[in-house]
């Protein structure tokens, strides 16, 4: 091998020695409804700091429990702000990390054009056969769900109609493939860059559920990890703040 | 002290009647499906046996993915079933039932194509000198030989169908009474931190999958000693 070849091999080796040692890894477990916003957060991010947050989804409350057996993850997104308040509490966080990262907002939303009008009075009808939502127990926009179908009067005739996604992008999915005619779901999934991008939607007035604080943690685990800390600062910075309400929610 | 609510107890009875459902549908299915197997020279042995056999391998989501999508009202069997003034089938007993045909049909069908090639042709060929008729042949002879294959493959596809899960989550919808089987019921306990009722129903489900086992192995240790 001639100098000048492994001259640049050395300097690249080193380089990429370098990097590993600026760049951190920080592993986030990510309410559902958050996922596309923080594909683009978690692309950015990495693009801006160099770090690389490797991202789980899944239900809140299903997270909680894995969280609860030794999960690995160091930064925690709920959809409500019980599930990181209950961790605090329980000693599973660092103190004084916990933040609202976004207000979600609940949808009633149809795949097809025109189905859902727009005061929602579709819900009241008999014409669907299955109104989709998240797992109440578990889910905080079905616990939401519920509360706008109690509100509204409606348990009781919607009842068996009631089909459940294991999460919000089951509920979603149950809609987006028609085998539901319509459901309840965040307006993080169906909105884009300032409207509903597909189908059709009645955005649930804010009085009818208490408002979905979605709140951020850094666990215990990842108190001395500085990728932790850099993802929870940059959520809070302007260029995640900007993703975040193009995606609905209120900051 | 805590244990089975109402809830879980009409999860179990569910999953039983779905499992008992899906056994003798496939019992009738799968009995020609395997004869076909077993005894064909077509080309066609290599495709079918490896189709009945993907379950197998496929992981529940593929399946369910593909069930959702083509019994949905956009899909040829939603569209198909709709035409019948059935409606579509997700969210429904029957495509569970219908679902769990698919999801277990391997672990009927192979037992019984086992069984039917383990008689081989002597038995035919002297039933047919005896001018019994194929039906006949089938039922005097096949059934009887082929006892323990279908004592096997019945235990398999009841014992399968009550031990799935990935494919109910993904078309079932979790409605009680419904689709709300034993399985799904036990991960909505654990994802609700309910760990006292969730060790009762999994702590069930893993005597029951072991009494199964135990009487298909101790009834095939017996019929090798007689045999």
């Amino acid at each position: 091998m001639n100098a000048p070849v492994s001259g640049l091999l050395l300097a690249l080796g080193l380089g990429v020695f370098a990097l590993g040692v600026r760049a951190a890894e920080v592993q986030v477990a990510v309410a559902a409804n958050f996922t596309a916003p923080m594909q683009r957060i978690a692309a950015d991010f990495e693009k801006d700091t160099g770090h690389k947050a490797m991202v789980a989804f899944g239900a809140t409350g299903k997270l909680y429990a894995q969280i609860k057996n030794g999960a690995p993850f160091e930064v925690f997104l709920a959809a409500d702000n019980t599930t990181p308040a209950r961790l605090e509490s329980e000693g599973d966080t660092v103190k004084g990390t916990r933040f609202t990262y976004a207000v979600g907002k609940l949808v009633l939303w149809s795949a097809k054009e025109g189905y859902v009008d727009p005061k929602g009075d579709v819900l009241k009808s008999a014409a669907y056969q299955h109104l989709s939502l998240a797992n109440p127990k578990t889910a905080p926009y079905g616990a939401a769900a519920m509360a706008v179908l109690a509100k509204l009067g409606l348990s009781e005739t919607v009842g068996d109609r009631m089909v459940q996604g294991e999460n919000i992008t089951q509920a979603y999915q149950f809609v987006a493939t028609g085998n539901a005619e319509l459901g309840f779901v965040a307006l993080s999934q169906v909105f884009k860059d300032g409207k509903v991008s597909a189908g059709s939607a009645w955005i649930v007035p804010a009085d009818l559920y208490d408002p979905i604080r979605q709140d951020a943690v850094i666990m215990t685990r990842g108190i001395d990890n500085p990728a932790a800390k850099a993802l929870v600062d940059y959520l809070k910075g302007p260029k995640a703040a900007s993703v975040i309400k193009s995606y609905g929610y209120d900051l | 002290m805590l244990s089975l609510d109402s809830i879980d107890l009409a999860a179990i009875g569910l999953t039983l009647k779905l499992a008992t459902v899906t056994t003798v549908l496939l019992l009738a299915i799968g009995t020609p499906i395997a004869w076909w197997l077993a005894r064909t020279r077509s080309r066609l042995k290599g495709p079918i046996g490896a189709v009945v056999a993907l379950p197998l391998v496929l992981p529940p989501t593929v399946l369910g993915f593909y069930l959702l999508v083509a019994m949905g009202p956009n899909g040829f069997v939603g569209q198909l079933t709709q035409s019948l003034g059935l409606g579509t089938l997700p969210f429904t007993f029957a495509g569970l039932v219908v679902a769990s045909v698919f999801y277990s049909m391997p672990f009927v069908v192979q037992p019984l194509q086992n069984a039917f090639e383990a008689i081989g042709e002597r038995p035919l060929e002297v039933a047919a000198t005896l001018r019994a008729g194929p039906w006949d042949t089938f039922f005097s002879v096949v059934l009887p030989l082929s006892k323990p294959g279908f004592v096997t493959a019945g235990i398999l596809g009841f014992a399968h169908t009550v031990g799935e899960f990935g494919v109910v989550l993904m078309i079932g919808g979790n409605i009680p009474e419904k689709t709300r089987v034993v399985s799904v019921q036990i991960y909505d306990h654990v994802e609700a931190m309910e760990y006292a009722q969730a060790h009762w129903l999994a702590g069930g489900m893993l005597v029951f999958s072991f009494l199964v086992l135990l009487a298909l192995y101790t009834s095939r240790l017996k019929h090798n000693w007689r045999g």
